[in-house]
């Protein structure tokens, strides 16, 4: 116990997520590896179920949407609008509106979940350049087997950039999970009164790992899904994709 | 908890509608008052960081466009901050910065950097070559070269990584309640379970995000006007 002092608030932090102590008020006891495994679990829960169902939604409409090239208009906006929501507004907007309880949280997170990764597997969708595309046709292929096997490979990295975006805001925004009864790893931050300052930040600490490790885990995905061809394109990793002409772009655009 | 936030709201009039946390446009019109101050405190949770973290990302991005080779490391490291959650953020900040404005004002920064720092990036480095070249041929210097030619010709890209950095402050300030700094979230969070409540304090958030996003698109119409020209 005192092999962390010197490190003040923090110290007390890390010892709040290892090892259990008497609640602020004295009676109950909180924190320790069992309760921040059972608070971790359900974080986890509500937003797996949340990027599950968002992911379910919006890559298929996405794709759609790329490949008839419409709806441009709901992709780009839908992102614009997301933003502007904040994420407390609309959990406490649900909350007033349709209660409390798991569904309802999930379905907050679903919302959030949606604009990245609707906008970016249209944008990935639709930024194939049409010269292959051209060539898919000429090989015969149909509109499905265009999407599955041309649009769908090609798009992979953009759909995975937007899906580790929404995930990183999911993990983020489970965080306020607690205010509609849903015990994540927020409770000890909303609920100073019982954990104390320290089992704040212990839980903030924890919420700030799990984060981190998702980003990168799906970052590493993302790399191992995206083709070797763009690979070759990127040449080197200087970011700079030569794959869809950016000299013939420029001149389209001026 | 929840009964506590109940009795938090000691100026709820005796109609059934408020009792029932209903929707009542009568107690929004007798106080909408209330939500005065936290909104002015929300615009200042806003600007303040925008403005700040417009500054360091502004420099890093100019500084980046001149030795390529910063641009990797300035991004993981914006990056990681951008990846931090902000609840956490608010709570890792407090053991050194205390509750209030400034650790509000530090995690809100760290939150605008990625962003803007990419837009600027990216609109410098989609400057034409042949634009480039035909400045330097005039003789410009470096320096001209950037003020006069390439950050004029990045300012559309610019101000979209602006409006995208300030609408997401608007939505992220709302947590800011959490590091004690009031403003709109504090509203929310003081009765969650009110409608009334609800739909001004988070009407007030989305309406404040949506202006200040048409105020920077004016900004962005103004200087450039050749696209205005272009287009029609």
């Amino acid at each position: 116990m005192t092999t962390l002092a010197f490190l003040g608030d923090f110290g007390g932090a890390v010892e709040f997520i290892f090892r259990q102590r008497d609640s602020v008020g004295g009676g109950v006891q909180v924190g320790g590896l069992g309760e921040i495994g059972d608070l971790l679990g359900e974080h986890l829960l509500v937003s797996l179920a949340a990027m599950a169902i968002a992911c379910a939604v919006a890559i298929p409409l996405g794709l759609y949407l790329g490949h008839v090239g419409r709806g441009e208009f709901i992709a780009i906006t839908v992102s614009n609008v997301g933003r502007a929501v904040p994420a407390l507004a609309l959990l406490a907007f649900f909350i007033a509106f349709l209660g409390i309880g798991f569904k309802n949280v999930t379905a907050v997170l679903v919302l959030l979940a949606l604009p990245p990764i609707l906008t970016n597997t249209y944008v990935g969708a639709r930024g194939v350049d049409s010269e292959v595309v051209d060539a898919a046709r000429g090989m015969g292929m149909n509109g499905a087997q265009i999407v599955r096997r041309v649009r769908v490979p090609l798009a992979l990295p953009t759909i995975f950039a937007g899906v580790r975006t929404s995930a990183v805001s999911v993990l983020a925004t489970a965080t306020i999970a607690p205010l509609a009864n849903v015990q994540t790893l927020g409770e000890p931050i909303i609920n100073p009164q019982t954990y104390g300052f320290q089992g704040g930040l212990g839980a903030a600490i924890v919420i700030g790992v799990v984060t981190i490790t998702a980003d990168a885990g799906i970052g590493i995905a993302q790399r191992a899904v995206t083709p070797k061809g763009i690979k070759l394109a990127q040449g080197g990793g200087r970011g700079r994709m030569r794959l869809s002409l950016p000299t013939r772009r420029r001149e389209a655009a001026t | 908890m929840l009964l506590l936030a109940q009795l938090q709201t000691p100026d709820r009039s005796d109609s059934g509608c408020v009792q029932n946390d209903g929707f009542c446009p009568s107690w929004i019109f007798d106080n909408f008052d209330r939500y005065v101050d936290p909104f002015f405190q929300h615009i200042v949770l806003t600007i303040v960081p925008v403005v700040i973290g417009f500054a360091i990302s502004f420099g890093l991005a100019v500084l980046a466009h001149r030795r390529q080779w910063l641009t990797g490391p300035i991004t993981g490291v914006t990056g990681f901050l951008y990846t931090i959650p902000s609840l956490a953020f608010f709570f890792l900040l407090q053991p050194i910065t205390g509750r209030g404005y400034t650790t509000a004002f530090i995690a809100l920064t760290c939150y605008t950097l990625l962003i803007i720092f990419r837009n600027v990036t990216t609109g410098l480095g989609g400057v034409p070559v042949e634009a480039k070249d035909a400045a330097r041929g005039m003789g410009l210097t470096d320096r001209q070269l950037l003020w006069r030619v390439e950050l004029p010709l990045a300012m559309p890209e610019i101000l979209a990584g602006l409006r995208i950095a300030t609408t997401t402050t608007v939505g992220l300030a709302a947590l800011a309640v959490f590091a004690g700094a009031g403003g709109l979230g504090a509203e929310l969070d003081a009765d969650y379970q009110f409608k009334s409540n609800v739909v001004v304090a988070g009407g007030l958030a989305v309406l404040l995000a949506a202006a200040l996003d048409v105020i920077i698109l004016a900004v962005q119409r103004a200087v450039t006007p050749w696209q205005r020209a272009r287009a029609t």
